[in-house]
């Protein structure tokens, strides 16, 4: 990793992402333009991030994950790293690639899942794809009502592979996990809280202060009455996220993914994040 | 209800104050992409502000092939 800085476990500033803990709260913050997506770069840092959270625990009883960029919460999957990646390869090596990738990428958020802590998304804008799926790790989304969230990854004839869908299924109805995969539409903050997604809409911007607010409330109670619930309430559905690897896998072999990956790297139109 | 032309004129005074352009540079007919100097993602922020005034959802797959204000003002009153 170049251009970071280790500044003792407990802070850390790097290229796509930085961590500080603040009065027993651990603040992970994105900043990698244009809209945090998450590639070699990003994963890296989130492992590292993950290696030093045995530490960070210690000490913390809570976790916001929120993104710097006024763009939004993270756009998914670098798409065009991916797609710059396929073109060297040959097709198996590129989706043994893909596999490898999509298994560390389980690895944290699983990681980050199962936290002896109480975790908060603080999202706006855009939460498309695996940017959804790192905000559905966490125990609380907290949305600034500018947040829109999607699983667009249909549209490139994918299913979501960052464990989106069993996920998904955790928190919500069917009916409501087969209208945003089959429709692969954006729905907003509003639309997001009355499924039961997100737990507090807030005005544009404040979704960091309401979320540190929040995590000061629950530093008031015992933490190992809410480690202890979190298990219990929430567990993690690791049979399910294989299976979502092996499909995700089978189908990004495919040509047809190949070329709707090239006609959104190489799309100049104004609308690629439309449907 | 709102009609049409009500719609229109606040989708129109929505756009140029979120993304801070004269209102009288904004046309129903033109496209909106030109006129604002926006692309998808700043749309979908149109979007959900358009979603949170009208108090409608309107899923992103009805603006495809959609450019300008008053189709987009249609699409809206279609929900009302």
């Amino acid at each position: 990793m170049g251009c970071e800085r280790e500044l003792g476990v407990k802070q850390f500033k790097g290229q796509a992402l930085s961590w500080q803990v603040t009065s027993g709260v651990i603040e992970l913050a994105l900043h990698r333009g244009p809209c945090n997506e998450l590639g070699s770069v990003a994963l890296g840092e989130l492992e590292h991030f993950t290696a030093a959270l045995d530490d960070l625990e210690q000490d913390a009883h809570a976790l916001i994950i929120y993104s710097e960029l006024k763009s939004g919460f993270c756009a998914g999957a670098d798409l065009r790293e991916l797609y710059a990646r396929s073109q060297t390869i040959e097709r198996t090596q590129a989706v043994l690639g893909v596999r490898d990738f999509l298994e560390r990428i389980h690895h944290v958020l699983n990681r980050i899942d199962a936290a002896p802590l109480t975790t908060i998304a603080a999202v706006h804008g855009v939460t498309f794809g695996g940017g959804f799926e790192l905000a559905l790790v966490c125990d609380l989304i907290i949305a600034d009502k500018m947040a829109r969230f999607c699983f667009p990854e249909l549209r490139l004839g994918l299913i979501p592979g960052f464990g989106g869908i069993p996920r998904l299924k955790r928190d919500l109805g069917n009916a409501v996990v087969r209208d945003l995969l089959l429709t692969g539409r954006s729905f907003n903050a509003t639309k997001a809280q009355q499924i039961g997604l997100v737990s507090q809409v807030v005005a544009e911007g404040e979704a960091l202060r309401v979320a540190r607010a929040t995590a000061a409330q629950i530093g008031k109670f015992d933490r190992e009455t809410a480690v202890a619930a979190k298990r219990f309430i929430k567990p993690i559905p690791h049979d399910e996220l294989r299976h979502e690897i092996d499909v995700f896998c089978e189908l990004f072999s495919r040509s047809a993914v190949q070329a709707a990956l090239k006609k959104f790297v190489e799309s100049t139109d104004a609308q690629p994040y439309l449907p | 209800m709102e009609t049409a032309e009500k719609t229109l004129d606040e989708i129109l005074a929505l756009a140029a104050a979120h993304f801070k352009v004269p209102r009288e540079k904004l046309s129903p007919d033109e496209d909106f992409f030109k006129a604002l100097g926006i692309d998808s993602l700043q749309t979908l922020d149109l979007l959900t502000k358009l979603e949170n005034h009208f108090r409608v959802e309107l899923p992103d797959y009805e603006l495809q092939g959609v450019t300008d204000f008053r189709t987009l003002a249609g699409k809206i009153q279609a929900r009302l």
